[in-house]
């Protein structure tokens, strides 16, 4: 907790809370705070700072269907929100199941994962998505299969070191000569142990996530129109943007301080970490 | 363990992943034999010319021994016909790949001489101002998504200052200034990543006892640095170039298409558009062997640049 306060006094985490829970806010609040229902057309390619003919005020203009950009952009947040977090959290229970019972077990089971982990690592990521994508399709569901199968693999190497450290210590020992079944000391004794770094990785990975799920929608493979998501906008906005850089500039902004936010935040529980092993 | 014995070993271990690999790519995408009529012959083909189709093209054979088939077919050069693009598919991807690789070095170029000299000017005097400009701007640049960066590059240099073109077409034959933006995203991505790991490598020569005996005999820091420093500090980090390709590949994709290079990326993007099977296939193929060589590249350059580290050992 010390180590916790003594490091939000530096700016540079600060400003990664700061841009992560905002945006986490803003997507929770988002029926709250957007002036405008996204999929609603009003008036197409107002400029920011403008006002529709009903007096509606544009913050950051319209697209070309005339839906509030700033609108979308909120429930933009919602969307990444929610996809990125849910598609980490299921690669991690791939990821971690398997890297603990790899790392434990050892031997042939852990041989097996083990190749198979390296296997799909071997893909160039949006190679993997593009092949998983053309496979069965564009939609909310699929993305976070594709994640899943992506992510999983480097969340279990990260599992499996750990577990094999931890395995060896005095206090497994004594669970096994205990008698606790297998299951109680892989997740009981060994999983409490490997929060730390995990915590580290899965902000990274959230931010990992984001830019997939963007890159997917500006490369028009993910979710599908009309759904609110950054990365879409900027697909659908380019062959405009020299005319209305608003269309792009703004949702690219967006995704950016998300991310940057977050990897910021991992920066900080990365120090956070280093600072109690050297106390310990 | 020799150098020879190591190579076969990770030439095995590649080679097994890459079955593993090929036969992952091909049950995706045609285990369902209906499916790949239909993307092969169009949706309004009928029932009769996809069966019709189905069993000329051998694909009544059970799914191992199609496998099988369409593996040889693959080492020995027959990589099948576009459907989209009605040509042979290795003809189109060999002179998308040297368009790419055009691409690829000069964006490594970017990475190896700025990250690596941003990484050493930043883990020479640790915690010091520098340090700290250098590090905020590394977290930036890895952060920031490469179409994000292409948007805001080309904002700046493009719409802003009119200085570059915003596409690189290379209509009117190879054009330096359209290769500029590209390479500055893929490179900005990377260089972070790299200086990153230069400065941890860094920190940690400038703190061992060697390097603080060079001090203490008074030699300057430039020299500690160029003399002493620098060949043991830039082992860990030329190993990672190596490792930064695959990333490179799916950033290649997305700046490529940003920016309507006709390279490997766009190749593979307008097979995945259009439902071009065969080619997605090789292009997958060849990304993947693309990752696993530059592995065992990176695995040669750790061991002839740290001659400490036994080959066989760490496998």
């Amino acid at each position: 907790m010390k180590a916790l306060s003594r490091y939000l006094a530096t700016p540079l985490v600060l400003i990664g809370g700061l841009l992560s829970f905002g945006w986490l806010l803003v997507a929770i609040l988002a029926p709250l705070i957007a002036p405008y229902d996204p999929l609603q057309t009003i008036q197409p390619l107002m400029r920011p700072l403008n006002s529709g003919p009903n007096g509606e005020f544009f913050l950051l203009g319209t697209d070309m269907l005339g839906r509030d950009i700033f609108s979308r952009l909120i429930w933009g947040a919602q969307t990444v929100v929610i996809y990125s977090t849910l598609a980490t959290l299921t690669a991690y229970v791939f990821g971690l199941s398997l890297g603990l019972v790899a790392g434990y077990a050892g031997g042939r089971t852990d041989a097996v994962l083990c190749y198979l982990a390296n296997v799909v690592l071997s893909f160039p990521v949006l190679v993997l998505y593009i092949v998983i994508i053309v496979v069965i399709g564009a939609s909310p569901l699929n993305i976070v299969i594709a994640v899943t199968f992506s992510s999983a693999p480097a969340i279990f190497r990260i599992v499996r070191a750990i577990t094999i450290d931890v395995a060896s210590r005095d206090f497994v020992n004594a669970a096994i000569t205990q008698g606790e079944s297998t299951l109680r000391i892989l997740f009981v004794d060994i999983l409490p142990n490997t929060t730390g770094p995990l915590a580290v990785d899965f902000c990274l990975r959230l931010g990992y996530t984001a830019i997939t799920i963007g890159t997917l929608g500006f490369l028009g493979l993910g979710l599908p129109p009309p759904t609110p998501d950054w990365g879409g906008m900027v697909n659908e906005g380019r062959g405009m943007a020299i005319a209305f850089p608003h269309l792009v500039i703004f949702p690219c902004i967006a995704i950016s301080s998300l991310t940057l936010g977050l990897s910021l935040l991992a920066d900080g529980l990365r120090e956070v970490n280093d600072a109690k092993e050297r106390q310990a | 363990m020799s150098l020879g014995s190591f190579l076969m070993r990770k030439t095995a271990i590649a080679v097994a992943t890459m079955v593993a690999v090929s036969f992952l790519i091909f049950l995706a995408l045609e285990v369902n034999i209906e499916e790949v009529a239909v993307k092969v012959l169009g949706q309004y083909s009928t029932a009769e010319q996809r069966a019709a189709w189905l069993t000329q093209n051998g694909y009544d054979d059970p799914f191992l021994i199609r496998y099988l088939r369409w593996l040889m077919n693959f080492v020995t050069g027959d990589w099948g016909q576009s459907t989209y693009f009605r040509a042979p598919v290795m003809e189109m991807i060999l002179p998308r790949l040297a368009a790419s690789a055009v691409l690829a070095g000069g964006a490594l170029l970017v990475i190896v001489v700025f990250g690596l000299s941003l990484g050493v000017l930043a883990g020479m005097r640790p915690g010091s101002l520098l340090d700290r400009v250098i590090s905020v701007i590394s977290v930036v640049t890895t952060s920031i998504p490469d179409f994000a960066s292409a948007v805001f590059l080309s904002g700046i240099f493009v719409f802003w200052l009119g200085l570059l073109p915003g596409a690189s077409t290379m209509i009117s034959g190879f054009s330096l200034r359209e290769l500029i933006l590209p390479v500055s995203v893929l490179g900005l991505y990377s260089m972070g990543y790299l200086a990153r790991v230069t400065r941890a490598s860094m920190v940690d020569v400038m703190g061992t006892h060697y390097v603080r005996t060079a001090r203490l005999k008074g030699a300057s820091l430039s020299r500690i640095v160029l003399r002493h420093a620098l060949r043991n500090a830039l082992i860990t980090p030329v190993t990672v170039i190596m490792l930064q390709l695959p990333w490179l590949l799916s950033g290649v994709i997305v700046v490529e298409v940003f920016y309507a290079y006709k390279g490997f990326g766009t190749l593979l993007y307008d097979a995945a558009l259009n439902q071009d099977i065969y080619l997605i296939e090789a292009c997958a193929m060849i990304s993947v062997l693309v990752v696993v060589v530059s592995q065992i590249l990176s695995d040669l350059i750790y061991g002839w640049l740290n001659p400490r580290i036994d080959l066989g050992a760490k496998a």
